[in-house]
């Protein structure tokens, strides 16, 4: 499994032809506590850089964007009553939905971990 | 700090202060005057009716919609409902009582003189479907404020019924949606810089554009070569909020403008900060072709309660023949008559429509009216270059314990934008605004606008005096240094509120909005 990060703090772990998407550590701390997600359709069809998702918290909602294109095959369903996963565990239980990759090479334009790393302590 | 009462208790009396900190509870939980109120449902009684009410013998009601069960209302006397709402509105915060410093909301005076002409019962008790010949004194009010709104910002017309301010960004919308209609032009996208205020992104999803968002520069403004590198024959216009979220002028507003017309797009301007430039600069002259004017920031009308409030659009030459319906003119005989349908008048053949069902607000119209004639031309001017004066005295009086982020960018307009940047670990914008609330003050706007971390906007207003601002900078210093410093006290602020820090989150992850009997 490899894991991919774009500049607005989204991260996408690859698993064969599908794959699961979150919001960063990062992005968590700065939105503060998480009060409320608002989660694609399944079965609905995403564009690279479409606004997929909204997070609600106590500072203000913010969306959060496809790192690929692609169908989206399920959403977090924990997520409906316990929204502070995205806090507690952003990159693992408090991911967001899974999605299929309509094309892999989009992953190329994105960092891995050490990139995105080296962009976060620059900012 | 002003010792304000000589004889009263004072900071330096600490150990009057920890005395009283470890005074016993009251039996009653009040604490001399603040008096601690139950909820409406704990002071009255689902059993109890506070009227007399005959019985009334079967009911033409029964089978069909009569309540089968009891509606669960609590009953109270009329000085138990008198007090409730009296004790909750001594532990509220308004603009007449102190300073109000809500960043974005333009919260000042509301002079007196203005809340006495809008209550004079011809204009306050007129009915919206009263033959015109009986309102001609409340349709001159209206005419006359469209008159000084077009001459203020130098536009061609003014579309009077918008209710508020995002209202009239979709007004202002339409019209653009009508003109380009109106030429058998498709276009769809609306260019909106990270600038603008949150509602024009959303009025121009709403009014059926697609938005598209224009980077901010790292001085606070709109990114003009980015902008004018998106234009194209798809660009229907963008929106511009000017004096911008952060306080600023968009100084490239005409140039933007140019380039916008250039490409056959039309320049929304959200004009919610036009109180920052009144009698000093003309839109129309930027170049807009609509804005808005939130009457109840700019011309005084109360608008800490929620309102109402009145949003009028004026509007360029390119976009006036589309106006929405009703607004009013003189007809032949010298009376003003409201012209009300676009089929079968021909003084508005291609209006797109209306906004609301009537004439817009009366109540803030005669407020606004009476406002500008009380301040006349040179009083406007003054008044919004008081409220630039002010906030750039706030903005430089505190740089040097709060982060401003734009303060080297030159003076600001009428608010005066601080980061948490240089605040100790663990402490945030969140901490001195609930500081703030012991030293007496409503906090200003925090965590807005989006593109400065931890935001603080405080907006002062002409009506403060010196010495008001002084002693509220008093208090932003001390609790800047008690930010930087990282007073353990400062987090667990308010100290001195009816309620203590409240769990904010909480409350929006798990709302309790519905009331339930204890223990039920």
């Amino acid at each position: 499994m490899t894991r991919y990060f774009t500049a607005d703090h989204e991260w996408i772990a690859v698993e064969g032809d599908t794959a699961t998407v979150g919001i960063t550590d990062y992005a968590q701390s700065q939105l503060g506590d998480i009060t409320f997600v608002e989660l694609p359709a399944v079965g609905a069809s995403l564009g690279k850089g479409d606004s997929a998702s909204v997070v609600d918290s106590v500072k203000a909602a913010s969306d959060v964007y496809a790192p690929v294109s692609g169908a989206v095959t399920e959403v977090n369903p924990a997520l409906e009553d316990a929204p502070e996963l995205v806090n507690s565990a952003p990159e693992g239980e408090g991911w967001l939905w899974k999605m299929t990759l309509s094309d892999a090479g989009q992953l190329d334009g994105l960092m891995d971990e050490a990139a995105y790393a080296a962009y976060v302590a620059g900012l | 700090m002003t010792v304000l009462n000589p004889a009263g208790w004072r900071p330096e009396m600490g150990e009057r202060i920890s005395a009283a900190l470890e005074a016993p509870e009251t039996v009653t939980g009040n604490r001399a005057l603040h008096l601690e109120e139950p909820l409406l449902f704990e002071v009255g009684r689902m059993d109890h009716c506070g009227v007399d009410f005959d019985d009334v013998p079967g009911s033409p009601l029964a089978g069909l919609a009569l309540r089968s069960a009891p509606v669960d209302l609590p009953g109270l006397s009329e000085p138990e409902a008198v007090r409730h709402y009296t004790r909750l509105s001594r532990q509220n915060y308004a603009i007449d009582l102190g300073l109000f410093p809500l960043g974005s909301c333009t919260m000042k005076h509301n002079p007196r003189l203005d809340e006495k002409v809008a209550r004079m019962p011809g204009f306050a008790d007129v009915h919206p479907l009263q033959p015109t010949a009986t309102v001609q004194g409340a349709l001159k009010v209206i005419d006359q404020l469209a008159d000084w709104l077009v001459k203020l910002t130098g536009m061609a017309a003014v579309a009077m019924t918008p209710k508020a301010g995002a209202h009239g960004e979709l007004c202002g919308l339409l019209a653009i949606r009508a003109a380009l209609d109106a030429r058998g032009d498709t276009r769809d996208v609306i260019l909106v810089p990270e600038s603008a205020h949150g509602t024009n992104p959303a009025t121009a999803a709403f009014a059926g554009f697609k938005v598209e968002a224009i980077p901010a520069t790292d001085d606070g403004r709109v990114d003009t070569a980015a902008l004018i590198g998106k234009l194209g024959p798809h660009v229907a216009g963008v929106m511009i909020t000017n004096p911008n979220t952060c306080g600023l002028f968009e100084r490239d507003l005409k140039t933007i403008a140019d380039a916008v017309h250039a490409a056959g797009g039309y320049v929304y301007c959200d004009g919610a900060n036009f109180n920052a430039i009144v009698g000093r600069v003309r839109p129309g002259d930027l170049g807009v072709d609509a804005m808005h004017i939130n009457l109840h920031k700019t011309f005084s009308t109360p608008h800490g309660g929620g309102g109402p409030g009145a949003g009028p659009v004026v509007l360029s030459e390119a976009l006036a023949p589309f106006a929405p319906l009703p607004f009013v003119k003189p007809g032949a005989d010298g009376a003003l008559r409201l012209v009300e349908e676009a089929d079968g008048d021909t003084d508005a053949p291609q209006a797109f429509g209306r906004m609301c069902a009537f004439h817009g607000q009366m109540g803030m119209f005669s407020r606004a009216l009476a406002y500008i004639l009380s301040h006349g031309a040179d009083g406007l001017a003054q008044a919004s270059g008081d409220a630039v004066l002010n906030a750039n005295y706030v903005l430089r009086r505190l740089e040097h314990v709060l982060h401003a982020p734009f303060g080297a960018a030159g003076p600001c307009m009428h608010e005066a934008l601080f980061s948490d940047d240089g605040f100790a670990e663990g402490f945030a914008t969140l901490d001195l605004a609930k500081g703030l609330i012991d030293e007496g003050y409503h906090p200003m706007t925090v965590y807005f606008p989006l593109v400065v971390h931890g935001a603080m906007l405080v907006e002062p207003t002409e009506t403060e005096s010196k010495a008001d601002l002084d002693q509220f900078i008093t208090a932003m210093e001390s609790l800047g240094e008690r930010a930087r410093a990282g007073d353990p006290a400062l987090k667990s602020a308010p100290h001195f509120a009816p309620r203590r820090r409240v769990d904010e989150t909480r409350a929006a992850r798990k709302p309790r909005l519905v009331w339930t009997e204890q223990g039920a």
